[in-house]
């Protein structure tokens, strides 16, 4: 473990409702949705009609701008609703589940010995290929361009966030006929970041074929943006790819098994559920019959991803395309009186203003914040410096990036880093800024007007 | 706790669009969201959690950290005022509170009024929230005066430094600087008898009666002090000048206060700790390079040259402006690196300006509005060094 990459800057944030190891059996939900709007840049072109029957693995829409990038139902049964938005945008295609799940079948076969275009049209035909997703803009992944090289964390260093070592309990080898897939599809290396000096499920300790990167600190040292960062950073023009742990389990049951199988654990995290553990379950599933069974009955936010960068879903909803965490908090929509001087209630803060206010409230730290979704706080103008930079571990200057964003100024963006973030990466800018700027939001539209330029 | 609430809620709707007191809403937002933090929620996407820190809660710490030098000038303004009486006063007595609160009062008073009454009329016309800034400057403003200054200066000072200072740059967060001593140095330049001299640093100065601060005794400085001994020259021993038994402005005058106000803002990170080191060291380097050319013979007959360097941090307003005004996030360097450059480059032109210019014995204020006006361009090498490394690694 000579090659530690030691992260410095960051915040850990202890809350309230991390999940515990064990996996509860509770029924499956009965519909499931594929939602559009979670993949960045995405026009869907639909290929199928209410009333249809699908098998797991039959294409629901693919992107207009690329024909090939198809999105599959994750289980069998009958197509029962398309919802539209605003413009009539199309916000989720729902399929009502079978019983039993049918798997359209696919070409199966040791990934090592298929070269790269038969991967490739394997993972196209699937659906599959749009677990990957290409960074810079944190899009689907372009088949037509080889990437430099694919990343990998396997750690989430988040606040209530999935332990990956759960994730891949008995995935061993599915795991690593997944990495096997991603080693077709570029000329370049497959990286996966691990924690320094924790223990690592077998999945993660034993796979080969990958280069390893350990990674030491607090967060966002989990997040592959910033593993990118200190491995290989993106540079202009430099196109990677990343994919999460869970999804190169999916690749690997394509190939050894042939199906498109999206079986995932989900972690219910967070100080709204009674009990926070994982549920056995398929992508985009319905979340009523896990909010049902596990939540208080409280007024509380369920988000979709972790606390830091998710969506916020209906407790109807369902879950989001490539999370694997549903937080369930209590709304703080309650204003509390001189709140800002003498708070009533602890509350986490990487400013030491509240240092000697903790003392006095101190309870429970073992465990904890417990968070409510409140501001505390309304947004200013930037006044405070020095203050994004302390949990940025990039060599990026985080509030120089942003106002460069907010001039539309692209060589500026350019020049300061964008390619190398997306929103997670700067999700901790977002919680400790003092004048309440939704970084994330900017970012974003940074993003997407680079993009669209580009 | 709860009737507060209702009242505000009921009264809220008068405020409102169509409201007959509409003209009034960033007022009463104001005084609204300072009683009750709002119930406001983070949006949909993002961060779900925020932290508990907010804009009012950063700036009352500054104004807390404030307190031990308003406390020991308002004790000093009465003792100053009774010593140049004939008086041998003590220090904290009840006198010396009485009048230095009689003094001192008002002028917070004024600062305050007059600022916040600008302030709720741009945020108004402007349509923006009023901004927590002026709990900073309005206590600042007060504090960087001298005792003697009349208070319809005051006023006047306050809202220039509001309007010239931040509004006409789109309020706090885009002002290039200090706003508290964009106010002292318009008084500076426009009432220059007011503001320096030997006649304006004791409240209620009895004619004839000399009260030089520390600074324009060395300025005037003939003779070098026999052996050494620089008590003689100053009057003040390196005791009483680092307590603040001088007389001088309202805040300015105890180094141990500033410093304990320093502590509160390094200990809660309010404050830049890199510019307030990086101030005093440049404040030390300074001297020391102008008792280095009075050795090699240069400027050998100016006394001031001589003066042991920490003697620089001791005089006049050294001490509360890098505690207080250069540490100003807005107006100073953002950047890590910057910050160390910025409070470099007060400390050692400070000394320059003290020494060279007659005509300015306090070079604080200038040195930090200098510094001000050049922090934009520290930080344009220092984001251009952050965009050459990356280039670089291509």
């Amino acid at each position: 473990m000579g090659n530690t990459i030691k992260i410095k800057k960051g915040l850990d944030i202890p809350i309230l409702g991390e999940a515990s190891g064990y996996i509860v059996n509770l029924p499956s939900a009965t519909t499931y949705a594929i939602k559009p709007c979670d993949i960045n840049g995405l026009i869907p072109k639909l290929e199928v009609a209410v009333g249809d029957e699908v098998l797991a693995g039959t294409p629901l829409f693919h992107d207009k701008k690329n024909d090939s990038i198809k999105f599959t139902s994750p289980v069998s049964g009958e197509v029962v609703a398309i919802n539209r938005g605003a413009k009539r945008v199309i916000k989720e295609v729902v399929v009502l589940a079978d019983k039993a799940n049918k798997y359209n079948q696919f070409e199966k076969g040791n990934p090592s010995q298929m070269g790269y275009e038969t991967v490739k049209n394997t993972l196209l035909a699937s659906g599959a290929w749009t677990l990957l997703r290409q960074r810079p803009f944190n899009i689907i992944a372009n088949p037509e361009i080889k990437p430099k090289a694919i990343f990998i964390s396997g750690f989430n260093s988040a606040p209530l966030s999935a332990d990956v070592n759960v994730i891949l309990q008995n995935e061993s080898s599915d795991f690593q006929v997944g990495i096997d897939a991603l080693t077709q599809l570029t000329e370049g290396k497959v990286y996966l970041g691990l924690p320094a000096g924790k223990p690592l499920c077998d999945a993660l300790g034993k796979v080969q074929n990958v280069e390893k990167r350990f990674f030491s600190g607090p967060h966002p040292a989990g997040n592959v943006g910033v593993q990118i960062h200190f491995i290989s950073p993106i540079n202009k023009g430099d196109i990677v790819y990343t994919i999460a742990p869970q999804d190169v389990v999916v690749l690997g049951r394509l190939f050894s098994k042939g199906v498109y199988d999206t079986t995932k654990l989900v972690a219910m995290v967070g100080s709204g559920f009674k009990s926070n553990s994982y549920v056995k379950t398929f992508t985009g599933a319905n979340l009523e019959t896990y909010v049902n069974a596990l939540s208080n009955d409280d007024k509380l936010r369920f988000v979709s991803g972790n606390i830091l960068c998710g969506t916020k879903v209906l407790a109807n909803g369902y879950l989001g395309y490539f999370d694997n965490a549903l937080t369930a908090l209590p709304e703080g929509d309650d204003s509390e009186f001189l709140g800002w001087l003498l708070p009533t209630y602890e509350r986490p803060s990487a400013s030491r203003t509240f240092v000697w206010l903790s003392r006095i409230f101190a309870k429970g730290k073992a465990d904890g914040f417990e968070v409510n979704t409140n501001m505390h706080g309304e947004e200013r103008a930037y006044v405070v410096s020095d203050e994004y930079e302390k949990v940025m571990p990039m060599d990026i200057l985080p509030n120089y990036l942003i106002k460069a964003v907010l001039a539309n100024d692209i060589d500026a963006m350019e020049n300061l880093g964008i390619y190398e973030v997306v929103e997670e990466d700067m999700a901790l800018c977002e919680f400790v800024c003092t004048s309440k700027i939704n970084v994330q939001k900017i970012l974003r539209e940074g993003l997407n007007y680079v993009e669209q330029e580009a | 706790m709860k009737a507060i609430k209702d009242l505000i809620e009921r009264i809220k709707p008068t405020f409102e669009e169509g409201g007959s007191l509409h003209m009034l809403h960033s007022t009463f937002d104001s005084f609204a969201t300072l009683l009750f933090v709002p119930g406001h929620t983070t949006p949909n996407r993002g961060a779900h959690i925020r932290d508990g820190i907010d804009l009012k809660r950063t700036m009352i710490t500054v104004v807390i950290a404030m307190m031990p030098v308003l406390i020991w000038g308002i004790f000093n303004v009465g003792y100053q005022h009774f010593l140049a009486l004939g008086e041998v006063p003590a220090f904290f007595t009840k006198e010396n509170l009485m009048y230095g609160l009689q003094v001192s009062l008002p002028m917070i008073a004024v600062s305050y009024t007059v600022g916040l009454g600008v302030e709720f009329a741009f945020a108004q016309i402007r349509k923006h929230p009023v901004n927590e800034g002026f709990l900073v400057t309005g206590m600042l403003i007060p504090l960087c005066l001298p005792p003697h200054v009349p208070l319809w200066m005051v006023a006047l000072a306050t809202v220039f430094a509001v309007v010239v200072g931040k509004e006409v740059f789109g309020g706090t967060g885009m002002n290039l600087l200090n706003p508290a001593l964009t106010a002292r140095v318009f008084l500076f330049f426009a009432f220059p008898t007011y503001m320096s001299g030997d006649n304006v640093w004791i409240a209620g100065q009895p004619d004839g009666f000399s009260g030089a601060t520390s600074l324009s005794k060395i300025a005037s400085a003939e003779v070098m002090p026999a052996s050494g001994n620089w008590t003689s020259t100053f009057g003040w021993s390196v005791k009483d000048m680092f307590l603040g038994f001088e007389p001088g402005s309202l805040g300015e005058t105890s180094v141990l206060m500033c410093l304990i106000g320093g502590i509160i803002l390094f200990a809660t990170g309010v404050g830049s700790w890199r510019i307030m080191v990086a101030t005093f060291a440049g404040g030390i380097i300074g001297g020391l390079i102008l008792n280095a050319l009075t050795l090699i013979g240069i400027g050998a007959d100016n006394v001031f040259m001589h003066i042991p360097p920490y003697y620089h941090l001791l005089m006049g307003g050294f001490a509360f402006g890098a505690v207080y005004m250069a540490t100003d996030p807005v107006s100073a360097a953002q950047t890590r690196n910057g910050k160390w450059i910025y409070g470099l480059l007060i400390g050692i032109i400070c000394v320059v300006i003290r020494v060279f210019n007659g005509a300015y014995p306090e070079g604080m204020m200038l040195a930090i509005l200098i510094m001000n006006v050049s922090a934009p361009l520290i930080d344009y090498y220092q984001v251009q060094g952050n965009i050459k490394r990356r280039l670089a690694r291509a």
